[in-house]
C-alpha cells in the first residue's frame, strides 16, 4: 500500500501547488486591481485615517473634519449646513464625491503630489498633519444674504439661483442654488443613513442636488436684450438711434404677434435704443434682431460666452465644477433659411435661447469690466496642512473680450438707466452706481414666468465691484423685480464684506 | 510489500546501535519546536497590539502563554503515552491553532471601540472563546491518546462508528432549516446560541469505517475485476459501498446544499479505496462520478432549479464573482479584495482591515489573515499545512499494519483536501463552499474534530516509529500501551476477533 500512499502525497503537493499558484495570481498579479477596486472598502478607511483639510470661506471653515471614536477616524462635517452645499458638495463614505470636495479631493485628503514634502516630514516627525486646506473666493456675507434672500423671496418661488462674481477678477463672491440640501447626513459614517438621505434628495421633484447656478439653462427673456443691444451698437446703431417699436410686431412670414409686457411700454412707432433697453421694449428688440440677422446675433452671444461647453469653475487651471453651456438655439426653418419669427422671439430671449445664471453674471461682469470677461473661479488659495506654505494662489485671467471698451461703456450707461429710470429700480444701492437688466421669461404656456435679473455695481470711481445674476423659476408676476431686489442685496453684502473689495 | 518499505531494520542485522538511533523519541525536539511556535504566536500578538493600540500592553504574552500551557500539557501526555509519536505534528498544529486564536483576538480588537481595546481581557470575545475551545479540544485529544493505546483497537468499533457517521451526516439534512441552516448551508445543529457541526465529526467516524471495510475487502476489490479499455474495473457487486457513499455525498450536496462536504467525503472515500486496492480505476471512477454529478447538478440547477438551484448559483458566482459584487458575489469579491490588498507582504498583523470581511472568523479567515501577512505569510501557512499532511502520510508509510496505513493515509489526505477546498474556495480556484479552515476557523466542532484527527495521527505515528521489540507475542501477551504487533500488512489479521 505504500506506492499509492506516496502518490497520494504527490497529489496533495500538487493540490497545494495549485493553491500556491492561485494565491500568486491573486496577491501578486491582480493585487493592484483588487487593492484599488471600487468595491474595496479599505481605500476609504485609509482615507479616513488622516484628518482631511478644511474648506474655508472668508476665514471661516465651512467644511471640516471632526475626530470620532469609530472605525473611520474622522467625520466630515459642514457647519453651515445647506448654505454652501452646492459649492462644497460632499464627501460621502460610499457615494460619489461632489463639488469642491471632489475637485480638490487629492489636496484635501493630503495625497496630492504637491503635499509630498509634508508627507515626508510626517514620516520623520511621526506626526500626521492631515490634508491641505482649500480657501474659497466666496464672501461670507454675500453668501449669507444670497442664501437667505433667495429662500425667503417675496414671490414664493421654490426654485432659483443666485451668483455673484467680482467683475475685475472673476472670483465668485456668492453661489446659491435653491432649494439647497444639508450635506451632513450624506457624509454620515452610517452608510445606510447616508444612502437614505441621498435617495430622499434624489427623489425630490425640486431636484435639490442640482447646482442651478452653474448647471441649469432657462430662457433668459429680456436679459438677452443686452446681447442684442451689443450687436446693434457694433452695427451702426447708437444709443440715441431711433429704432422701430410699436405696441405689436408680427414677423414677416408668420407667427404670433409680439407685444410688450404692458401697453404703456414703447407704444410709439419709434424709440431710441436707450429707451428700448430702459423700458424693456419687446417690439423694438424683435425688429432689431430681425434686422441684424441670426448669424450676427449668434456670433455676439458666442463672444459673450454662449455655446462654451468646457468651462469649469474651480482653480484657474484644470478641473473644477462643471457648467452647462448656454445656447442660442436654432432660428431656422427646416430648409435652412432663417425663420424671422423664431429670430424675433430669440431676440427677446425666448424661442430656443437658454442661459445659465453663471453666464448672466459673466455678461454683466464683462460689461462692467470695460468689455473684458474674466474666467470665473472658486478656489482662491491652497494652503499646506500647517498653513504656512501656499501651494496655489489664483491669478485672475481674462477669458475673452466680448465687446470693445466704447461699446461696453454704452451698454453700461443703458443698464444704469434701467436701474435708475426703468424696470430694475429695486436693485439700486446707496453710494454706488448700479446697472442691470430684468427679464421675464415664459417657461411654458400654462406655467408662471421665470424672473431674471443680471446686473453690476460700480464704486464712486467707476470701478466695478460686483456683478450678479439672480433667477427665480416660475416666480410669476413681480418675479424680475424681486430678482432685482435680491441682486441689489447680494451686491451690497459683497461690497460691505471686509474680505471683499 | 509493506515490510519492504518500512525503514525498521530487523534487530538481528542492524544491531543495538542502529536500534538506538531509530528508537529516539525526539520528544525534546517537539518541546523546542512547540516553544518556538508559541514565541511566534506571542510575537504575532505583540505586533497586532502595536498596530491596533499603538502600544504593546504589558500582558500581550498572556494568550500565547495560556495556549502554551495547554499544548505543554498535551506534550507531556504524548511524552508518557505516545513517546515515539511524530515530533513535528504537535508544534505545527499548535502554531496554526495559536495564530487562529491570535487572529480572532485581533478581530475582537478591531471591532472594539478604540477606547476599550486596551482593556480587552484574554478570555474575552471570539479569541477568548476559541482559546477555551482549544483547551477542550486538546483535552479530548489527550483523552483519545489515553484511551486508544493502539490505533488498531478502534477497528473494533468500525461498524458502530460507520453508522454513527451516517447518522451525523443526516442529522442536519433532516432537521428543519430553522435549526440547521446557517448562510444557506444546512450543516449545523443549533441549540440556543450554541451550534455544532456534526459533519466535522462524521468525517472521522466514516473514515474509521472506510479503513476497516476496505482492509477486509481489499483482496476482492483489487483482484476480482473485468478488464475494459485497458483499465481493470471491479465487479458490480463490489461497487455497492462505493455507490452508497456516492449517494450519501450527493444527498449532502442536495439537502445540505454543501458541495464542499460532499467533495470531502467522496474524495476521502475514493482515496482510501485507491490506497487499499492500488488501482487507478477507482480514482477514475470516482472522478467521473463526482464531476459528472457536479455537472449534472449544475445543469439541473440552471434548468429545473429546486434543490439544485443553490449549487447553480454558487457555480455562477465562482465563474464571475464581479457580475454581482454587492449581493451574490459579495463574500467572494470581498475575500479576493482582502487577499489582493495584502499583496506580497501584507499590511502586517493588525495593520489591515480584515474586520470588514464577511464571515472573517469562519470561512474567510484565510483571506483575512492573508490581508495582513501577504503572499509570503500565506505560503508559509500552506507549508505548515502541507507539513502536517505529509507527516501524516509518512506515518502511514511507516506503520506496519494495513488498517493503520489506511487510517493515517485517509485522515492526512482528508485534512489536506479540506484545506484545498476552503482555501481554493475563497481564492476562486474552485466554487466556494462552506468549510472551516482546519485549526484556524472559530468554532468548537471543527477544532475538536481536527484535534481528534491529530490525536489519531499521533497514535499511528507512535506505532510506526516505535522500535520493534524482539519476538512476537500475541495480542494478549502485549502489555498495555506497548508496541503494536507486527502484522506484515496481512489484512485478515486486523479483524481477527
Amino acid at each position: 500500500m505504500n506506492a499509492p500512499l506516496r502518490r497520494v502525497g504527490v497529489v496533495v503537493m500538487v493540490l497545494f501547488g495549485l493553491l500556491f499558484a492561485n494565491l500568486n495570481w491573486i496577491q501578486a498579479y491582480k493585487a493592484d486591481e483588487y487593492r484599488t477596486s471600487d468595491y474595496n472598502g479599505r481605500v476609504q478607511v485609509a482615507e479616513y485615517d488622516r484628518k482631511r483639510g478644511n474648506i474655508e470661506a472668508g476665514g471661516t471653515a465651512v467644511a471640516t473634519s471632526k475626530e470620532t471614536t469609530g472605525n473611520l477616524k474622522f467625520l466630515r462635517t459642514y457647519p453651515s449646513g445647506a448654505k454652501y452645499a452646492h459649492v462644497l458638495g460632499y464627501k460621502p463614505v460610499n457615494l460619489a464625491d461632489q463639488g469642491i470636495e471632489q475637485v480638490e479631493n487629492d489636496f484635501l485628503a493630503g495625497t496630492s503630489d504637491q503635499l509630498i514634502g509634508d508627507r515626508l516630514k510626517d514620516m520623520f516627525t511621526g506626526d500626521d498633519t492631515g490634508g491641505g486646506n482649500v480657501l474659497l473666493t466666496l464672501s461670507k456675507r454675500a453668501q449669507d444674504v444670497a442664501y437667505d434672500q433667495l429662500r425667503n423671496n417675496e414671490v414664493g418661488a421654490k426654485r432659483g439661483a443666485a451668483i455673484a462674481v467680482d467683475p475685475r477678477t472673476g472670483a465668485i463672491q456668492a453661489l446659491v442654488s435653491m432649494p439647497s440640501f444639508d450635506p451632513n447626513p450624506l457624509a454620515s459614517h452610517d452608510t445606510n443613513e447616508a444612502a437614505a438621505a441621498y435617495n430622499k434628495l434624489e427623489k425630490d421633484p425640486d431636484e435639490p442636488l442640482k447646482n442651478r447656478a452653474l448647471g441649469e439653462t432657462l430662457p433668459p427673456g429680456s436679459t438677452f436684450k443686452i446681447v442684442v443691444a451689443a450687436a446693434a451698437l457694433e452695427n451702426g446703431v447708437t444709443k440715441t438711434t431711433q429704432i422701430p417699436a410699436g405696441s405689436s410686431y408680427t414677423a414677416p412670414t408668420s407667427g404670433t404677434p409680439i407685444r410688450n409686457a404692458d401697453p404703456s411700454i414703447c407704444p410709439t412707432r419709434q424709440v431710441t435704443l436707450l429707451e428700448a433697453v430702459t423700458e424693456s421694449c419687446n417690439t423694438g428688440f424683435a425688429q432689431l434682431g430681425v434686422r441684424l440677422g441670426a448669424e450676427t446675433l449668434k456670433e455676439k452671444a458666442r463672444q459673450f460666452g454662449f455655446e462654451q461647453e468646457d468651462l469649469t469653475v474651480g482653480q484657474l487651471g484644470e478641473g473644477g465644477l462643471p457648467t452647462a453651456a448656454s445656447r442660442t438655439g436654432t432660428m431656422q426653418n427646416q430648409d435652412g433659411s432663417t425663420d424671422p419669427a423664431a429670430l424675433a422671439q430669440s431676440s427677446i430671449g425666448q424661442n430656443n435661447v437658454r442661459m445659465t445664471p453663471l453666464e448672466g453674471a459673466m455678461i454683466a461682469g464683462s460689461i462692467a469690466n470695460n468689455g473684458s470677461q474674466m474666467r470665473p473661479y472658486l478656489v482662491r488659495q491652497l494652503l499646506a496642512p500647517d498653513r504656512t506654505t501656499s501651494y496655489y494662489t489664483a491669478k485672475a485671467r481674462e477669458l475673452r473680450q466680448p465687446v470693445e471698451p466704447p461699446v461696453a461703456a454704452d451698454l453700461r450707461e443703458m443698464m444704469v438707466s434701467v436701474v435708475q429710470n426703468g424696470t430694475g429700480r429695486k436693485a439700486a444701492i446707496n453710494g454706488y452706481t448700479v446697472g442691470g437688466k430684468t427679464g421675464t421669461a415664459q417657461s411654458a404656456p400654462d406655467r408662471p414666468d421665470h424672473g431674471w435679473f443680471i446686473g453690476f455695481a460700480l464704486d464712486k470711481n467707476g470701478n466695478p465691484v460686483s456683478a450678479v445674476c439672480v433667477v427665480l423659476e416660475q416666480a410669476g408676476p413681480g418675479g424680475s423685480g424681486e430678482a432685482a431686489r435680491i441682486a441689489g442685496q447680494i451686491m451690497r453684502a459683497a461690497i460691505a464684506d471686509p474680505g471683499g473689495r | 510489500m509493506t515490510v519492504a518499505a518500512t525503514p525498521a531494520p530487523s534487530p538481528a542485522t542492524a544491531g543495538e546501535q542502529s536500534g538506538v538511533r531509530l528508537a529516539r523519541s525526539r520528544r525534546n525536539a517537539e518541546l523546542y519546536l512547540l516553544l518556538l511556535a508559541m514565541v511566534l504566536v506571542a510575537a504575532y500578538g505583540a505586533t497586532v497590539e502595536a498596530n491596533l493600540l499603538d502600544t504593546v500592553t504589558s500582558d500581550f504574552w498572556m494568550p500565547a502563554a495560556a495556549l502554551g500551557a495547554v499544548f505543554l500539557g498535551l506534550h507531556l501526555v504524548i511524552r508518557f503515552l505516545a513517546p515515539f509519536a511524530d515530533p513535528a505534528l504537535l508544534p505545527a498544529v499548535a502554531l496554526l491553532n495559536g495564530l487562529g486564536v491570535g487572529f480572532l483576538r485581533r478581530i475582537d480588537l478591531g471591532d472594539a471601540p478604540v477606547a476599550e481595546r486596551e482593556s480587552l481581557a484574554v478570555f474575552a470575545g471570539q479569541g477568548g472563546r476559541q482559546l477555551a475551545w482549544t483547551l477542550g479540544a486538546v483535552i479530548l485529544a489527550a483523552g483519545l491518546l489515553a484511551i486508544m493505546r493502539d490505533h488498531r483497537s478502534i477497528s473494533r468499533y468500525a461498524y458502530t462508528l460507520g453508522l454513527a457517521g451516517i447518522v451525523l451526516v443526516m442529522i442536519p439534512a433532516v432537521l428543519p432549516s430553522s435549526i440547521s441552516e446557517i448562510n444557506g448551508a444546512k450543516l449545523w445543529v443549533r441549540v440556543g446560541s450554541f451550534s455544532i457541526q456534526p459533519g466535522e465529526f462524521a468525517k472521522l467516524a466514516l473514515l474509521v469505517f472506510f479503513a476497516y471495510y476496505l482492509v477486509r475487502k481489499r483482496e476482492v476489490l483489487s483482484l476480482a475485476s473485468r478488464r475494459f479499455l485497458g483499465i481493470d474495473f471491479p465487479r458490480g457487486r463490489d461497487l455497492g459501498p462505493v455507490v452508497g457513499v456516492w449517494l450519501i455525498s450527493v444527498l449532502v450536496l442536495v439537502f445540505e446544499k454543501d458541495l464542499g462536504t460532499s467533495l470531502l467525503y467522496f474524495g476521502m472515500f475514493v482515496v482510501t479505496l485507491y490506497i487499499a486496492t492500488e488501482r487507478v480505476s477507482w480514482l477514475l471512477i470516482g472522478l467521473v462520478l463526482f464531476f459528472g454529478g457536479a455537472y449534472l447538478a449544475y445543469v439541473l440547477g440552471s434548468t429545473v432549479g429546486g434543490p439544485f438551484a443553490n449549487f447553480y448559483v454558487r457555480a455562477e458566482i465562482w465563474l464571475d464573482p464581479f457580475a454581482d459584487p454587492t449581493n451574490k458575489g459579495y463574500q467572494l469579491v470581498q475575500g479576493l479584495l482582502a487577499l489582493g490588498t495584502g499583496g506580497l507582504f501584507g499590511a502586517g498583523p493588525g495593520g489591515g482591515q480584515p474586520e470588514i470581511l464577511p464571515e472573517v472568523q469562519n470561512d474567510f479567515i484565510f483571506a483575512g489573515i492573508g490581508e495582513e501577512i501577504g503572499l509570503f505569510g500565506l505560503s508559509a501557512l500552506l507549508v505548515v499545512y502541507l507539513l502536517i499532511v505529509e507527516r501524516g502520510l509518512r506515518a502511514a508509510l511507516a506503520v506496519r499494519d494495513s488498517f493503520g496505513k489506511l487510517l493515517a493515509g485517509g485522515l492526512a489526505f482528508t485534512l489536506g483536501l479540506q484545506v484545498f477546498v476552503i482555501v481554493g474556495g475563497i481564492s476562486k480556484l474552485i466554487p466556494l463552499t462552506g468549510q472551516t479552515t482546519p485549526f484556524l476557523s472559530a468554532g468548537g466542532s471543527s477544532l475538536m474534530a481536527n484535534w481528534l484527527l491529530i490525536a489519531v495521527l499521533l497514535r499511528v505515528s507512535d506505532g510506526a516509529r516505535r522500535p520493534v521489540t524482539g519476538g512476537g507475542g500475541g495480542k494478549a501477551a502485549r502489555p498495555s500501551g506497548g508496541p503494536p504487533e507486527q502484522l506484515h500488512g496481512a489484512p485478515t489479521e486486523v479483524i481477527k476477533p
